[in-house]
C-alpha cells in the first residue's frame, strides 16, 4: 500500500534546478549523484550542445534536474556559454546549483557572480573539499555563504557527501521568496553608463530583466546588443547599443567589469579562504614533472594507448569476447530449433538464421571489446590526462597548422566521430574547426573496431593489441598529414590561441566511468537493433532475389550490384562482389560491414561453423585482409558522422567533400598496400 | 620591473600588470583568471606551452599567448 502512495505522490513535479559550473569542478560527478541513474541524455533545440537531464525525489517530492554545460562565464563567446546562459534567463529553473572547485573559488566564484547579476537563486556546492584540504586550503563556508548572500554547501560528489544538504537547502530555496540584488559594485563610469542604458530600456518588452540587459550592452555583450537592438528598433536605440561594442568604436567597458566581478570575488574570499604560503607539492605535480616532459610526452601518451588497446584486445575480445560469440551462437541455435518446430515459413527461418544472427548476431559480438574501450578512454578522461595529452600535443600540432584542444577533439574521435566533430567548437577559429572536422574520420572509431577484430581473429591472432594500436596510429597519422595539406590549401592562415585549465590527477569514481560506459555500449546496441538491422534486411533481402536465382550467388540483385562495384576493387586485392557490398554496407553505419561479410559468408558455411572467422580464411588471404582494414579505417564515414559535418558546418559542400576525399584516400592507401605487398612477394 | 611571461624561467613569480592580445583572447585569459593583478607562478617554460599556476591551479598557455602576458615581478 505504502509504495502506491509513494508512487502518486512522486509523480508531480515539484520544481526544476539547474546544474551550472566550471568545466573540470566535478559537476559531472555531482549530476551523476544526484540523479542516480534517472537520467537521459538529449540535445538542445537547434543546436547539438548535449543535454542532460534527470530527476530525483525527496520526501515525496520529484524535482527535474538539468545539467547544462560546464563553462567558465556565461558569455555570448561559445555556443555552450549562449546556451547555458538562455536556460538560466528564460528556462524554468528555480534554483540554480553551482558547483564549484573548492581549490580554486576565486575563478569559479567569477561564474558565481554572474548568476546573482541575473538575479537568480543560487546554491553553491563547494565541491572537492578532501582535495582543498589536501593542498592545506583552510575553507570557511559560513564566511562565505555570509559574504555572498547565498547558501554555501561544502561536498565532495564523488563520495555522496554534502549532496543532501545541497538538495535540502535547494528545495528550501525554491519555497522561499527571495530578492536577489546584484551584489557587484561598479566602477562609478560604468555604473553611470548602466543607469542610463537601462532608463532608455525601461518600457521595451525585453525578455529579459532590465538592469541585467543593460550591464551587458555596457559589456558589450553582442547577443544581447543585437537582441535590443531587435526589441527596440521602433525607439531608435540601435545605434546607441552598438555604442557599447567594443569591436566598433573602442569605448568598451568589458574588462573593468570583469574586474569589478573578480573584485567582489576576492572580497568574498578574503578571509574566509587560506591558502598555505608554499604551495604544496601535490602528487599531480610529480607525474606532471614526467609525462609532461619535453621528449618523454609524446612516448608516453603512445604507450598508454598501446596499453589500452592491448587490454582491450586481450580482455575484450581473448577473454570476454570468445563468451559473448557462444551467446551469440546458442542463441541462434536456440532460435533455429524453436522455429523449425512450430514449422515457420523456410523464407523466414532463412532470414532469422542467416541475415539476423550471421548478421547482426555478428555485429553484437563485439559488444565485451566496445565495453573494456569505452571503459579505459573514460578513466583516462576522468583521470585529467587527456588534459596533458593536448599539452604534450601541441607543439606538434602547431607545426600542422592547428593547436593541441585539436587533438583532443581527435581523441574523442577514437569513441565516435560525431562527439569528436561537435567538439571542435570549443576550438575558437573556423580554420582550425573545419581541419579538425575534416580529418576526424580518420581517427577510428568504436564501430569499426569489429572490422579489425574479425580480421586480426582470421590472420594476427597472434598480434592482436600491436595491429589495433598500428591501425589507430596510421590513421593519426594519415589525419595529421591532410591536416598540413589542408592547412597549405583550403584553409591558411594562424592558428588560434592554446590556453587550457590542467586539473589534478583525480581517481575517476566507479559510477562515472561505468556511466559513461553504458551511455556508448547503449548507444552500440541501439544501432545494431535499428540501423544495422534495417540494412541487413535490406541487404538479405537483396541477396535472396529474384526467387530463380541461387540465394547469396552473384546472380541475386545483390550479387548483381557488387559485381558491377567489384572491378574498382581489384587493384586493392579485394575485388568480390561480397566484399564491395559490405563496404558500401558500411557508409550506413561500420558495424554493417562485419554483420554483411558475416551473412553473405558465413551464411554459406554453416556446416563448417557459423564463425565468419573461418569464412574469412577462405577469402581473404593475410595481404588482401590488410588492404581491406586500411581501406575500412580510412574511407568514408558512416552517415551520422557526415549528417553532423552538414549540421556543424551548416552547408551540404563539406560533407559531400569529406565523402570523397576520405573514400579517395583510403582506395589509394589500400591499393598501395596491396600492391608494394605483392611486389614484396607477400600473399 | 616588467616581463613578459615567455621571459621567465621555471619558478618565477609575479602579478598580471598587462595584457597586450586581441579582445577575444584578453577577454578569455580574463576569465581563466588572468585578471590584472593575479599572482602567477610559473611552473614550466621549455618546449611547447608554458605551464602557470594560478593559486595552485595549472594553466598551459600556448607560446604565442604567454608572449602577450606582461607580469610585474617586483624584481
Amino acid at each position: 500500500m505504502k509504495a502506491t502512495v509513494h508512487k502518486e505522490a512522486v509523480r508531480v513535479r515539484s520544481g526544476t534546478i539547474a546544474l551550472v559550473g566550471n568545466p573540470n569542478s566535478g559537476k559531472t560527478t555531482f549530476f551523476n549523484a544526484l540523479t542516480g541513474s534517472n537520467q537521459h541524455v538529449g540535445n538542445w533545440p537547434g543546436v547539438t550542445v548535449e543535454k542532460k537531464v534527470g530527476s530525483f525525489t525527496y520526501e515525496g517530492e520529484r524535482y527535474r534536474v538539468v545539467d547544462l554545460p560546464g563553462t567558465y562565464s556565461l558569455g555570448a563567446f561559445s555556443e555552450d556559454e549562449v546556451v547555458a546562459r538562455q536556460f538560466v534567463l528564460t528556462g524554468d529553473a528555480d534554483v540554480i546549483i553551482d558547483v564549484v572547485d573548492a581549490s580554486n573559488i576565486e575563478r569559479n566564484l567569477y561564474l558565481a557572480t554572474q548568476l546573482l547579476e541575473m538575479g537568480k537563486k543560487v546554491v553553491i556546492a563547494l565541491n572537492m573539499v578532501d582535495e582543498a584540504a589536501r593542498r592545506k586550503i583552510k575553507l570557511d563556508p559560513e564566511g562565505l555563504s555570509k559574504k555572498l548572500g547565498v547558501p554555501v554547501i561544502p561536498t565532495v560528489a564523488a563520495r555522496g557527501r554534502g549532496i543532501d544538504d545541497v538538495i535540502k537547502a535547494a528545495i528550501g530555496l525554491i519555497k522561499q521568496d527571495v530578492v536577489v540584488e546584484n551584489p557587484v559594485r561598479y566602477p562609478k563610469t560604468v555604473q553611470h553608463h548602466i543607469d542610463e542604458v537601462a532608463t532608455t530600456l525601461e518600457g521595451t518588452d525585453l525578455p529579459y530583466p532590465i538592469r541585467w540587459a543593460a550591464l551587458k550592452v555596457v559589456e558589450g555583450d553582442e547577443e544581447i546588443i543585437n537582441m535590443v537592438g531587435k526589441y527596440c528598433a521602433a525607439s531608435g536605440l540601435q545605434d546607441f547599443a552598438q555604442r557599447y561594442n567594443g569591436s566598433h568604436t573602442g569605448e568598451s567597458f568589458e574588462l573593468d567589469i570583469i574586474d569589478a566581478r573578480y573584485n567582489f570575488a576576492h572580497r568574498v574570499t578574503e578571509g574566509a579562504v587560506q591558502r598555505p604560503k608554499e604551495e604544496v607539492v601535490t602528487f599531480t605535480d610529480k607525474v606532471d614533472k614526467i609525462v609532461t616532459h619535453k621528449y618523454l610526452g609524446i612516448p608516453i601518451f603512445a604507450a598508454i594507448m598501446l596499453v589500452v588497446f592491448q587490454l582491450t584486445f586481450e580482455v575484450g575480445e581473448e577473454i570476454l569476447g570468445e563468451f559473448a560469440v557462444d551467446i551469440v551462437e546458442w542463441l541462434g541455435d536456440m532460435a533455429a530449433t524453436f522455429l523449425a518446430y512450430i514449422s515457420a515459413p523456410g523464407w523466414f527461418i532463412s532470414f532469422m538464421t542467416e541475415g539476423v544472427f550471421n548478421g547482426v548476431g555478428a555485429v553484437v559480438e563485439f559488444v565485451p571489446l566496445i565495453l573494456v574501450l569505452y571503459l579505459l578512454l573514460g578513466f583516462l578522461e576522468d583521470s585529467g590526462y587527456m588534459a596533458r595529452a593536448a599539452y604534450v600535443w601541441d607543439d606538434l600540432m602547431r607545426r600542422l597548422g592547428l593547436q593541441g584542444k585539436a587533438f583532443i577533439s581527435l581523441i574523442i574521435g577514437f569513441g565516435c566521430n560525431v562527439p569528436g566533430i561537435m567538439s571542435a567548437r570549443t576550438l575558437d577559429n573556423r580554420k582550425d574547426r573545419m581541419i579538425t572536422t575534416l580529418i576526424n574520420p580518420f581517427m577510428s572509431c568504436g564501430a569499426k573496431i569489429p572490422i579489425y577484430s574479425v580480421f586480426i581473429a582470421a590472420f594476427f591472432p597472434r598480434h592482436g593489441g600491436l595491429l589495433l594500436f598500428a591501425i589507430y596510429a596510421l590513421g593519426i597519422v594519415i589525419g595529421l598529414i591532410m591536416a598540413k595539406v589542408f592547412n597549405k590549401t583550403l584553409f591558411k592562415g594562424e592558428s588560434s590561441h592554446f590556453i587550457m585549465e590542467l586539473p589534478p590527477y583525480r581517481m575517476p569514481t566507479v559510477r562515472n566511468v561505468f556511466r559513461n560506459m553504458w551511455d556508448n555500449v547503449y548507444g552500440f546496441l541501439q544501432r545494431a537493433g535499428t540501423t544495422i538491422f534495417m540494412v541487413i534486411t535490406l541487404l538479405w533481402v537483396l541477396a535472396v532475389l529474384p526467387v530463380s536465382a541461387e540465394p547469396y550467388s552473384q546472380a541475386s540483385i545483390l550479387g548483381r550490384i557488387g559485381a558491377f562495384i567489384a572491378p574498382l576493387f581489384r587493384p586493392a586485392g579485394f575485388g568480390t562482389w561480397q566484399e564491395s557490398v559490405a563496404l558500401f554496407a558500411g557508409i550506413p553505419a561500420k558495424e554493417a560491414v562485419v554483420g554483411t561479410l558475416g551473412m553473405l559468408y558465413a551464411g554459406q558455411y554453416v556446416e563448417e561453423g557459423t564463425l565468419l572467422v573461418n569464412a574469412l580464411k577462405l577469402h581473404f588471404t593475410p595481404l588482401t585482409a590488410l588492404a581491406y582494414m586500411v581501406m575500412t579505417l580510412l574511407y568514408t564515414p558512416c552517415i551520422a558522422t557526415l549528417s553532423t559535418v552538414a549540421k556543424e558546418t551548416n552547408s551540404i559542400k563539406w560533407p559531400v567533400f569529406m565523402a570523397l576525399y576520405t573514400f579517395a584516400i583510403g582506395w589509394g592507401l589500400a591499393v598501395v598496400v596491396f600492391q608494394v605487398g605483392s611486389l614484396l612477394g607477400f600473399s | 620591473m616588467t616581463h613578459d611571461l615567455l621571459t621567465l624561467n621555471q619558478g618565477a613569480v609575479g602579478k598580471v600588470c598587462a595584457i597586450d592580445a586581441g579582445r577575444f583572447a584578453t577577454r578569455r585569459l580574463y576569465e581563466m583568471g588572468f585578471n590584472i593583478g593575479a599572482p602567477v607562478k610559473v611552473v614550466k617554460n621549455d618546449a611547447g606551452p608554458v605551464i602557470v599556476s594560478l593559486a595552485g591551479n595549472k594553466v598551459a598557455l600556448g607560446r604565442g599567448l604567454a608572449g602577450k602576458i606582461r607580469l610585474e615581478t617586483g624584481r
